[in-house]
């Protein structure tokens, strides 16, 4: 595998991470990750739909009139959501309950278009489609992750598994209900985006302004 | 004393910049800062009006707040024996009825000493834990932003302490203060430039993530076995007339021997500590007046509208002042000049959006009884968005002036 390839499929893991840099597809990772189970689902709906739309989108490139590109695109990604949806309604029934909504919503994820016009309309097929798989990856890396912390300490188990015995059950362990909240996601991907800027320092924005710093051993 | 300031300036160049232990500096300064006064103080004429700064501007609110902490103190213990002579009990559960045993002080409802002592021995582990645990990020912050460690966290532990209730598991009040500190505060860059209330922050952490023990539809009353609905909750049921059925008069109510979180049920109290620190100009009166406005028009409101289903619509708003946390939040948690409305006007809109959400969500919302924390966390986050609707309202009068006169 060259470098380039390589670096399509890596750095929208740590170094251009689909939620945690550019702050896309934030929705459906508060909404669905409540459980592990439903969260690995949704990565692999959305890791599938992307990287089919890519490909599709990238070989019909040179045909899309630019002034419609967007319907187009809309149009590709909706037919493989629609695919996706009655897969999952099929066969993991109960999960899609849970998905509710989600699935269909991944039409309008930003990721999902994102990629789309701004690689997919650009580039090779084969290349598309190793750029849908990486975003799709980043993805559901933050996605396991808010997944599984969320499981745990909001159910005290992963995956339906007992990890944790529960007060009620007879064990030590006191759920926050925080976790089950969409808002407890929120303040976990907040906690990872913080973790990973301290770690790749180059992710942190410029401030919009600067309040003056006063560090004591400077001014003395 | 004198021996302790030799040494202090003995181990201070150990300390200071380019010292062995410079990375420690702030921990020296807070111990020395805690026992002498700092030398380096202005003294040429510093453009202040007033020598008031923060260290003072938080003492002052800790002093208000005694009124509270006492009056808690005595009703958390009131209602322990209240309800332990009612049930029979003999003797408190654990540690804290081998305490009250060993010093003879006896567990009778009338004697104010001994409700005191009883409330004190739940008051006061909350207090040490939440202090602790706030203490510890305080210094972690401060070593790692290197800026000086302040007294914010003290008024902060101080409230947090008072507003939870008195059956807290410690874990809790640890898990609960260290969010509020460091998410609610410390994120965003410590005392100061928080845009939330950190107090409130940690409370609220613990009403969404253990809503059975902190959510308020059931008493906190510090005996085991023992239940009984809030004031709120009844109110909730059958409206003031419940509240009077079981036995609670408004002055009751008013002077705090209802059940409740540790330090909020006496609006009598809140009301003495009201009048010290607006005195002393930390609180501003604009805004306390501006929640007792939308308190009472947005409940005369909901008086007017009437219900068939839901009672709480008839509750006046002098039941609602008194009932619940709304006198402490108000006069304690509404006023904090950091996360509160800064201009004027602002104020007056910050705390009527309050009273009018707090009533609101008690009246309408069928899941959360009590709203005042809410409203003052919703608040908080619209304090930048009115003062800058005030400043352009300002702004675009004065240039209107201006063109007027230079036409």
């Amino acid at each position: 595998m060259n470098s380039d390839t390589k670096k399509v499929i890596t750095d929208p893991l740590f170094n251009n991470n689909p939620i945690a840099l550019q702050i896309l597809g934030v929705c459906s990772a508060l909404a669905v990750t409540s459980k592990l189970a439903p969260s690995l689902v949704m990565c692999l709906a959305l890791t599938s739909v992307l990287a089919c739309s890519n490909v599709v989108v990238s070989v019909i490139r040179n045909h899309i009139p630019s002034s419609i590109r967007i319907i187009v695109q809309m149009i590709i990604i909706s037919s493989l959501v629609i695919i996706v949806d009655q897969l999952l309604k099929a066969f993991l029934f109960e999960i899609s309950k849970q998905l509710s909504v989600f699935v269909g919503l991944i039409i309008t994820n930003c990721i999902v278009l994102g990629r789309a016009e701004a690689y997919a309309m650009k580039n090779s097929p084969g290349m598309s489609f190793l750029d849908g798989i990486g975003n799709g990856l980043g993805y559901s890396l933050i996605l396991i992750l808010v997944g599984s912390i969320r499981e745990l300490f909001g159910s005290g188990s992963l995956l339906e598994y007992p990890i944790f015995p529960l007060v009620t059950d007879g064990g030590w362990f006191t759920p926050i209900g925080l976790m089950l909240v969409p808002p407890g996601a929120f303040f976990i991907v907040g906690f990872l985006i913080w973790g990973l800027r301290t770690w790749k320092v180059e992710q942190v924005e410029n401030p919009e302004y600067q309040i003056r710093h006063v560090h004591r051993l400077e001014d003395a | 004393m004198k021996g302790l300031r030799r040494l202090m300036d003995r181990l201070n160049p150990l300390f200071a910049k380019g010292g062995k232990y410079e990375k420690y500096y702030t921990v020296f300064e807070m111990i020395d800062g805690f026992f002498y006064s700092l030398p380096d103080v202005n003294q040429k004429a510093p453009h202040v009006r007033d020598g008031s700064d923060l260290k003072r501007v938080m003492m002052f609110v800790v002093v208000g707040l005694i009124p509270c902490i006492f009056m808690g103190m005595y009703n958390t213990g009131l209602q322990a024996n209240a309800a332990m002579a009612s049930m029979g009990i003999e003797s408190a559960a654990g540690w804290r009825g081998g305490v009250l045993d060993g010093l003879g002080i006896g567990y009778d409802p009338a004697n104010i000493w001994a409700c005191t002592w009883h409330g004190f021995l739940y008051f006061f582990p909350i207090y040490i834990v939440s202090v602790g645990v706030a203490g510890i990020w305080e210094v972690v912050f401060a070593a790692v932003r290197n800026h000086e460690i302040n007294e914010g966290a003290l008024v902060t532990t101080m409230l947090f302490a008072l507003i939870v209730p008195a059956t807290t598991p410690l874990w809790q009040v640890a898990l609960g203060i260290s969010f509020g500190i460091v998410l609610g505060k410390e994120v965003f860059g410590g005392t100061g430039k928080n845009f939330l209330n950190p107090a409130l922050t940690g409370r609220a952490f613990l009403y969404f993530s253990f809503p059975a023990e902190h959510s308020g539809d059931a008493v906190w009353t510090a005996v085991d076995g023992f239940s009984g609905a809030t004031a709120l909750s009844l109110a909730a049921e059958g409206g003031v007339s419940a509240i009077q059925e079981g036995g609670t008069t408004w002055m009751q109510s008013f002077f705090g021997t209802i059940q409740g979180s540790l330090g909020e049920t006496s609006a009598f109290a809140c009301l003495l500590g009201a009048i010290f620190i607006v005195y002393t100009g930390v609180a501003s009166w604009r805004i306390i007046a501006g929640v007792f406005i939308g308190v009472i028009a947005t409940s005369t409101l909901f008086n007017m509208i009437g219900s068939e289903t839901n009672s709480m619509f008839a509750v006046p708003w002098y039941w609602h002042m008194v009932i619940g946390g709304l006198a402490f939040g108000m006069i304690f948690m509404a006023t904090d000049p950091v996360s509160a409305a800064m201009t004027d006007a602002g104020r007056w809109i910050f705390g009527i959006l309050i009273g009018l959400m707090t009533v609101l969500i008690r009246v309408s919302n069928p899941a959360f009884p009590e709203g005042i924390m809410l409203a003052i966390l919703f608040a908080n986050i619209f304090a930048p968005l009115i003062d800058y609707a005030v400043v352009q309202v300002h702004i675009a009068k004065r240039s209107r002036h201006l063109a007027r006169q230079s036409n």
